[in-house]
């Protein structure tokens, strides 16, 4: 995978770093940790963890989620803050936080909950 | 069709009564993921890319129009509208709720149908020719046998917790449409001398990132024997099948490292240490199943419609379609009707609950209550008369059924891919799209005639790219998709593994790569010559030069 990098364009900041997802666990629906520990639906309200400090911390809120019965399956994706939106690295992610690239009527892409990119960029 | 018995009926309630109790707890906290996932799986309850996906078994592709009308029930109240049937005969809906499952379930029982082994290490659903007892070319309708091996593997303790899933394909006619060559097992009905019917037992066909044609094992045993020989085979699976590694765990892998001879007589031995008669396949039982699967009351009609032959006369769009959709039916003044899931630019498989209701409805009037799934991806109404069959094409054609393409480069095979599967490594969907668009054209498919593009979105294979005349693997090289092609594969009676043909392309690029192919083999082909056959004589060389070595740019 791609290694955490600084942009050094200052007038348009570039965050790369990780941020927690996982289903929740009644419906399945894909989540987002923010920073205030909640879960959304929303990739642009994610924390990004800049430090692998911060990574670990929101594992461990992935995993007190797991045991609350919140959510199943989390794990952490790269990903990178730019202007305060957020885009995941990889397609797959990019996907999942969307929608199908091949139905743009369904997945958050539809539901207005998506960020400011494409699947397919 | 089968209907389920007593027996059948409680045992599906309480599964699913059962489930319910499973989810429930799950949903408290009271099991774990980790002691929920096997439960889930057990029923069918994958997680997949965006939700939680339901796989619903449709026992050898065959639905009544009742059943079909649920699944679209099912698609729009728990889904979103529609549903995507698989090359497994199977349905899957992408975007169920955990606390809608049980529901679900109890809405499929009761309309005979479950979501049971259609995951994890037992024996998944048995497939078959989708033109079972309606094809020109069987010799007799392979589903009894395909259900009593339902019966015999449901929830048969012996084989719950085999090394691996295992896949079984049955076909009772001569021309393979099941692809019995690349599965766990495959069988292939013959009749002997006198007429008594005997099946050829082929083990060790399979795609996923090991593909390999099965070997024969028996050229013919005796129906009676069936499930004791199969019981040997699975018991010399079970003993000496890989638990150590899961790449290395399909009886595939055992055939290949014990070698034909000596996997031979391990099952020869096993199969010798049975005690026969009473392991045999009583004869009344089968004949209770066959009887479930009567043909329909046919009516006695001529040979020739004059009512379609003035038709195709009338109406060029529906005799092309007739020429390629419409197959041969064993009785005089019936078609097989082929419904084609691959209009221009669609994604393979995909159906929305209303086109759902209109097949189920057309099956209703016209095809004596039945409907095939098959594994290319497509539906069929297997007896319709050809006296209706206009009248049927208009309703298809009104719904956007009615796509003239099948067999032909459109009919293109896809696996849902990256847009909705966890595995995947690269979309196929799009690759899909991208060729059946490029050959939209439908003058042009029919040029180039019969021909099978199959896509997988990772080296799993659900898209069959191994036997595709023209196959294509997604794969993730470095964050990016590509895609690696294969040629010469084939999965019928004269199965082979397709060849890689070289470096791989960008998804852009595939639609003009496998153009490229195509415009290689109409200049090389002989007089109707298909392009399977053009390769199995001319070799990758002239696709590989015309792909590779295009003049410099």
């Amino acid at each position: 995978m791609t290694a955490p990098v600084r942009n050094i364009d200052k007038a348009n900041p570039v965050d790369t770093g990780k941020v927690m997802t996982a289903n929740r666990l009644a419906d399945g629906v894909v989540v987002f940790l923010t920073r205030s520990g909640q879960w959304s639906e929303r990739i642009d309200e994610a924390a990004v963890a800049l430090e692998p400090g911060s990574a670990a911390a929101l594992e461990a809120r992935g995993e007190e989620a797991v045991r609350s019965n919140l959510v199943t399956g989390p794990y952490l994706f790269e990903a990178e803050r730019r202007d305060g939106r957020v885009r995941a690295l990889h397609i797959r992610e990019r996907i999942r936080t969307l929608g199908p690239s091949v139905r743009a009527d369904l997945g958050k892409q539809a539901e207005g909950l998506g960020g400011g990119f494409q699947p397919t960029e | 069709m089968y209907r389920y018995d007593e027996f059948d009926h409680r045992f599906v309630a309480e599964r699913t009564a059962q489930f319910r109790e499973q989810a429930l707890r799950r949903l408290s906290g009271e099991l774990s993921e980790d002691e929920f996932r096997p439960l889930r799986l057990m029923n069918g309850l994958y997680l997949q890319l965006h939700a939680y996906m339901l796989r619903i078994a449709i026992p050898y592709g065959t639905l009544s129009s009742r059943q079909l009308d649920r699944l679209a029930d099912i698609a729009e109240r728990h889904d979103r509208g529609y549903g995507h049937f698989t090359t497994r005969q199977n349905i899957q809906f992408n975007w169920i709720k955990l606390e809608d499952t049980a529901d679900i379930l109890e809405s499929l029982a009761a309309v005979e149908m479950h979501a049971i082994q259609t995951s994890g290490n037992c024996i998944r659903n048995v497939t078959t020719d989708h033109w079972a007892g309606a094809a020109a070319d069987e010799l007799a309708d392979p589903r009894p046998v395909a259900e009593l091996l339902r019966q015999w593997s449901s929830l048969n303790p012996e084989f719950s917790y085999l090394p691996r899933k295992f896949k079984i394909a049955v076909t009772g006619a001569p021309n393979d449409r099941a692809a019995v060559k690349v599965h766990d097992i495959g069988l292939r009905m013959h009749l002997d001398a006198s007429g008594a019917r005997g099946w050829e037992v082929i083990v060790g066909g399979g795609q996923g990132r090991t593909p390999a044609v099965g070997i024969i094992v028996r050229d013919f045993l005796p129906e009676r024997q069936l499930l004791p020989y199969l019981e040997a085979i699975m018991r010399v699976y079970n003993l000496h099948g890989r638990r150590d590694n899961k790449y290395k765990a399909r009886i595939k892998i055992l055939v290949m490292e014990l070698g034909e001879k000596r996997f031979r007589e391990e099952v020869e031995a096993e199969f010798a240490r049975i005690i026969h008669p009473t392991a045999e396949v009583d004869g009344k039982e089968l004949e209770r199943i066959s009887a479930y699967f009567a043909p329909p009351s046919f009516e006695t009609l001529p040979k020739i419609s004059g009512a379609f032959e003035q038709a195709k006369l009338d109406n060029a769009a529906f005799a092309k379609w007739a020429r390629v959709n419409l197959a041969a039916h064993r009785v005089d003044g019936y078609g097989i009707v082929n419904i084609s899931l691959k209009p221009p630019g669609g994604i393979p498989g995909d159906a929305t609950a209303e086109q759902m209701r209109v097949v189920a409805d057309l099956a209703r009037r016209y095809s004596f209550d039945e409907v095939r799934v098959s594994h290319h991806q497509n539906l069929v109404l297997p007896h319709v008369k050809r006296d209706d069959v206009f009248t049927v094409w208009k309703v298809l054609e009104a719904n956007g059924l009615a796509t003239a393409n099948l067999g032909l480069a459109g009919d293109i095979i896809a696996c849902p891919g990256l847009d909705y599967c966890t595995l995947a490594t690269a979309r196929s969907i799009p690759v899909a799209q991208a060729i059946s668009r490029r050959f939209a054209d439908l003058e042009r498919q029919h040029e180039i005639g019969p021909l099978k593009i199959n896509i997988s979105g990772c080296i799993n294979a659900c898209g069959h790219h191994h036997v595709g005349h023209i196959g294509i693997l997604g794969l993730d090289k470095k964050g990016e998709e590509f895609y690696q092609i294969t040629l010469g594969g084939s999965s019928s009676e004269s199965a082979s593994i397709g060849n890689i043909l070289g470096p791989g392309f960008a998804g852009h690029e595939v639609a003009d790569a496998i153009d490229t192919i195509i415009k290689t083999y109409l200049g090389l082909r002989h007089d109707g010559e298909t392009f399977l056959d053009a390769y199995r004589r001319l070799g990758p060389k002239p696709f590989k030069e015309a792909l590779y070595a295009a003049p410099q740019r």
